[in-house]
């Protein structure tokens, strides 16, 4: 039909209309029923929250890569060592810093102590470690924050003022401290990693919270004489599980570098125990002659840290809503 | 004498999901002198229009035309750079939002002098002058002050005064004002119409006044151009938009002015529905879905931009001979 | 503006309280410390008797505290307990200056380093030097700094040996520690600036520059740098912190002779009164770079109010 081809040209009066126009069939012209417009034209399947974000966070290739590195490096350090003949402390004088064989896959240090086995073991440490301040951050950091916001007035002043105080205390330099005087176990690391850590989260719960409270959701629930403690952890502390999620798995990875540097400065893990950053520590004598009992320890701890900071990634632009087209 | 004329214009983003055809061959021009309002809702096309021949869209944005002609030059092959040296000097831009309009951390001085240092190399000192003029003409009480204020300490209405000062600055051919009043309070909004209107007299520029509320370029535009889902779908002279429209979406439009001034009271009505995904434009008119005119010929073809009078067209398929029964109808 | 600096006055101060309350209790917690009962004290004659000079060792608690606040406030740190001829005041004249030159230059770098990837970065969205920058950052931030420097000194001095190993006596000796307290703070300053370049770029008022017909270059440069830097204003003061805490590691792989190194060597030989007195140090001096960052912030962004 070469009526299309027309309508570029511009306009046309009536009468300079071509036979085809005219010609058009009677029976288009004939009314459509209402039922057949579609008047709601965008129509895109809905979905929930966390199915979408979910879709979005499978969409990503690096996120997903993450997510396969940590199941695996966390599978080996549950199993790994049962599965191994080499003990992280068994020592074996005969066969001190050999480099990476059959028998010993990473190598043995210069106890002859076999390095696979005990990087594993540094997998357990640190994944504990790291999943541990990640708990016990969140839960702190979703209270304080959530009462802080929650409160408001005086209360919230009050309780900001004294985290404005506690944020300009330099943290690592504090943890150092603590850890001097708590004694090298894993109890003191998460203790001293429980000061400071829950801040950030707390900030965030808080702001969250404040945006949230004023919503007609909230105000329906107080109006129908909810409790304040039910409205805060049944309506605005979910509601705000996206970024506060996003904010809590970023402390997994830090959590990790800050007891890996720990360890390397020798006040993290005891000895024979080892953790990853003990493991770099007790290789840079030995870094000139025998580079690979430093090489693997540290290649496990940078790729779990990338594999962390990916998912972390993933999970902030899958539960970022402002990034929703 | 034609200022801006354009010809098929058509602009198509680039995203993830495919292309988004958000202007979908539009023709319309500005006289000299004139002001002409671009009307349709957020989604029609008509801020990103003229944005993309200013070449202000970002890069996944492409612009084709036949034409585009701006005071004898060419636009189409015009390239950024060169088009950057005509913003801000032949065509000004107001936008929507005077609150995020202004960049937070220059002086309003900075910021108004700016334009003319660029296009029209004027010394510090001349650039000064000329922004305490500028601001005395868009009434803003004690310019020299004011001058060395940032953003935040001004009011809205005062920024978009600030705004349409920057815009005015190298006294432009073309303004054009992207929704000037719709971020601003109703007392407000009336007092930058009346300055714009006052303006235009004075320092002889043409107006595109891009807006979704036909109330508001009633008194302030000669011409009326009508844009739905991308595509121009009536224009006119601003009576035979008001008095004679033709097509079903400028009827839609006309109902939902408040009209305060009759004394019986008449139903404010909105248009029922929204705007069609520009990813997957229909296939026939835009306006079928919510068209409660539509016979199945909309949904199959584009309808045919009909030419009513000189200044008078519109792409409606009642006008086509074979639907004259509903056409009586509809109009009785 | 002058409201909101008298805030972050207070607040610093407090802070500061809060700090040397807590490392005075710790003192008091040492195990075989100066406040211990005599029996079962393990530090050397001629410290306690400095100790008891300074402090009244049997003066009541609030009186120690009070003394310890004024000997701080005096700028007297301590002294070590396994040398009593060594005070913390001569470690930090001695070692400050040496970490404090280092540190400055890794700031340097670290800032314009990371700013043009972060820009180039954003500018280039989706293409080659946005992907390349990334990498990079990502490296940067996924890599702890005592594993990259341990790894640079492998690959640099073991492997190719191109630079030394350890001291700072010319300028090839500067590289490595520079990189290595550089290089995390290069990929946060990178990722910082790339998604506040994003985020200003985005705004209307860069639209309004562009209206104006201001050059892109300049859109980038002027309008929207100005904004887009303010993140990273307000990072410069964790970034001093962080630059401190990695000299620790730095300074002990390569043997400077800084504050850093005589941190190490304390937490090693278990040196409480060392590690209080420059933990003090350095925390007041970080809070103080806190500070001057927050007036930077005020003068750069005159829209701070007292409350945020």
């Amino acid at each position: 039909m070469n009526y299309a081809a027309k309508r570029s040209e511009g306009a046309v009066p009536l009468s300079d209309m071509d036979q085809a126009w005219a010609d058009l069939p009677d029976e288009d012209f004939t009314r459509l029923k209402d039922s057949a417009r579609q008047t709601d034209a965008i129509a895109r399947p809905s979905k929930s929250y966390w199915q979408d974000a979910w879709s979005r966070f499978r969409k990503d290739p690096l996120a997903m890569i993450g997510l396969f590195i940590i199941v695996v490096i966390a599978i080996a350090a549950i199993v790994g060592p049962w599965l191994s003949q080499y003990t992280y402390d068994g020592q074996d004088i005969a066969n001190q810093n050999q480099g990476p064989s059959g028998e010993h896959w990473f190598g043995t240090d210069k106890f002859g102590r076999d390095i696979f086995v005990r990087a594993m073991y540094g997998a357990r440490i640190s994944l504990t470690i790291g999943v541990a301040v990640a708990a016990i951050n969140l839960v702190i950091g979703v209270i304080y924050g959530g009462i802080s916001g929650y409160l408001g007035g005086k209360v919230d002043m009050v309780m900001m003022r004294i985290v404005d105080i506690m944020i300009g205390v330099p943290d690592l330099l504090y943890i150092i401290l603590l850890m001097m005087f708590l004694g090298n176990t894993i109890e003191s690391i998460l203790l001293a990693m429980s000061l400071t850590y829950w801040i950030g989260t707390a900030r965030m719960v808080r702001s969250q919270v404040i945006t949230l409270k004023h919503q007609e959701y909230v105000l329906a629930a107080r109006a129908t004489g909810s409790s304040n403690m039910r409205i805060l952890f049944k309506h605005l502390i979910p509601n705000s599980m996206g970024p506060i999620i996003v904010t809590v798995t970023f402390l997994v990875p830090s959590a990790i570098f800050t007891e890996a540097f720990l360890s390397f400065l020798g006040i993290g893990i005891q000895v024979p125990m080892a953790s990853w950053g003990t493991l770099v520590n007790d290789a840079v004598p030995t870094l000139f002659t025998q580079p690979y009992q430093m090489l693997f320890p540290a290649i496990a701890i940078s790729v779990t840290m990338f594999a962390l900071n990916f998912i972390g990634d993933g999970l902030r632009d899958a539960l970022d809503p402002r990034l929703k087209k | 004498m034609k200022l801006l004329d354009v010809q098929n214009l058509r602009t198509t983003f680039h995203i993830e999901a495919g292309q988004v055809q958000a202007v979908r061959g539009i023709s319309f021009h500005v006289n000299k002198g004139e002001s002409i309002g671009i009307v349709g809702e957020s989604g029609s096309g008509k801020s990103v229009s003229m944005l993309s021949l200013l070449k202000l869209l970002p890069s996944n944005a492409k612009l084709e035309a036949d034409s585009v002609l701006f005071d004898g030059i060419e636009l189409v092959k015009t390239d950024q750079k060169a088009m950057r040296k005509m913003l801000g000097n032949d065509i000004g831009m107001i936008f929507q939002d005077p609150m995020t309009s202004l960049n937070p951390l220059f002086t309003i001085g900075e910021q108004i002098m700016e334009p003319l240092r660029i296009h029209q190399k004027l010394s510090k000192e001349e650039a000064r002058k000329k922004a305490i003029e500028i601001l005395r003409t868009v009434e803003i009480p004690s310019p020299e002050s004011r001058l060395k204020q940032y953003p935040h300490e001004f009011s809205g209405g005062m920024r978009q005064r600030v705004m349409i000062a920057i815009a005015l600055s190298c006294s432009p051919k073309l303004l054009i004002a992207d929704e000037p009043t719709t971020a601003l309070d109703v007392t407000i909004q009336a007092q930058i119409l009346d300055l714009m209107r006052d303006l235009r007299n004075k320092m002889d520029v043409s107006i595109v006044m891009i807006t979704h509320d036909l109330g508001v370029i009633a008194n302030m535009c000669n011409r009326i151009v009508v844009m739905y889902g991308g595509t121009i779908v009536e224009q006119g002279t601003t009576r035979e938009i008001f008095y004679e429209p033709k097509h079903p979406y400028t009827w839609g439009l006309l109902r939902s002015i408040p009209q305060f001034s009759e004394g019986e009271k008449k139903k404010l009505i909105s248009i029922p529905g929204s705007p069609p995904d520009l990813l997957r434009p229909p296939q026939g008119c835009a306006f079928t879905a919510r068209c409660p005119h539509a016979m199945k010929i909309c949904e199959k073809l584009p309808p045919q931009q009909i030419s009513l009078s000189d200044t008078h067209q519109a792409a409606c398929w009642l006008m086509h001979p074979k639907a004259a029964p509903h056409a009586k109808e509809v109009i009785s | 503006m002058a409201g909101y600096i008298v805030k972050r006055f207070f607040a610093s101060i407090l802070t500061m309280f809060v700090l040397i309350t807590i490392t005075f209790f710790l003192m008091h917690a040492v195990p075989g410390g100066p406040f211990s009962p005599a029996e079962e004290r393990k530090v050397p004659k001629s410290v306690m008797e400095k100790m008891e000079e300074k402090f009244g060792l049997n003066e009541p608690l609030g009186v120690q505290y009070v003394n310890y606040l004024k000997s701080i406030a005096q700028g007297d740190l301590g002294i070590s307990f396994k040398q009593s001829d060594v005070t913390v005041n001569e470690l930090i004249s001695r070692g400050f200056p040496v970490s404090a030159k280092v540190g400055l230059i890794a700031i340097v770098i670290a800032l314009i380093v990371g700013m043009l990837l972060g820009i180039t970065s954003a500018i280039k969205r989706g293409k080659w030097p946005d992907w390349l920058s990334m990498i990079v950052a990502t490296i940067g931030i996924s890599i702890p700094n005592f594993v990259m420097t341990v790894l640079m000194l492998f690959l640099f001095v073991v492997v190719m040996k191109l630079l030394p190993s350890y001291g700072l006596s010319s300028w090839k000796h500067y590289i490595l520690p520079v990189a290595g307290l550089a290089f995390g703070p290069i990929a946060y300053i990178a990722r910082l600036m790339r998604s506040s370049m994003l985020e200003v770029m985005r705004q209307d008022y860069i639209l309004t520059a562009r209206a104006k017909g201001v050059p892109e270059y300049r859109v980038i440069f002027k309008h929207a740098l100005k904004n887009a830097i303010i993140p990273i204003v307000t990072y410069l003061g964790p970034l001093v912190a962080a630059l401190l805490t990695g000299s620790f590691i730095v300074e002990r792989i390569f043997s400077i002779p800084g504050i850093g190194r005589d941190f190490v060597s304390g937490i090693s030989d278990r040196d409480y009164s060392v590690i209080l007195g420059l933990t003090v140090f350095l925390g007041i001096f970080i809070i103080i770079s806190n500070f001057i960052v927050d007036i930077l912030y005020a003068i750069i962004d005159k829209r701070v109010k007292i409350e945020e």
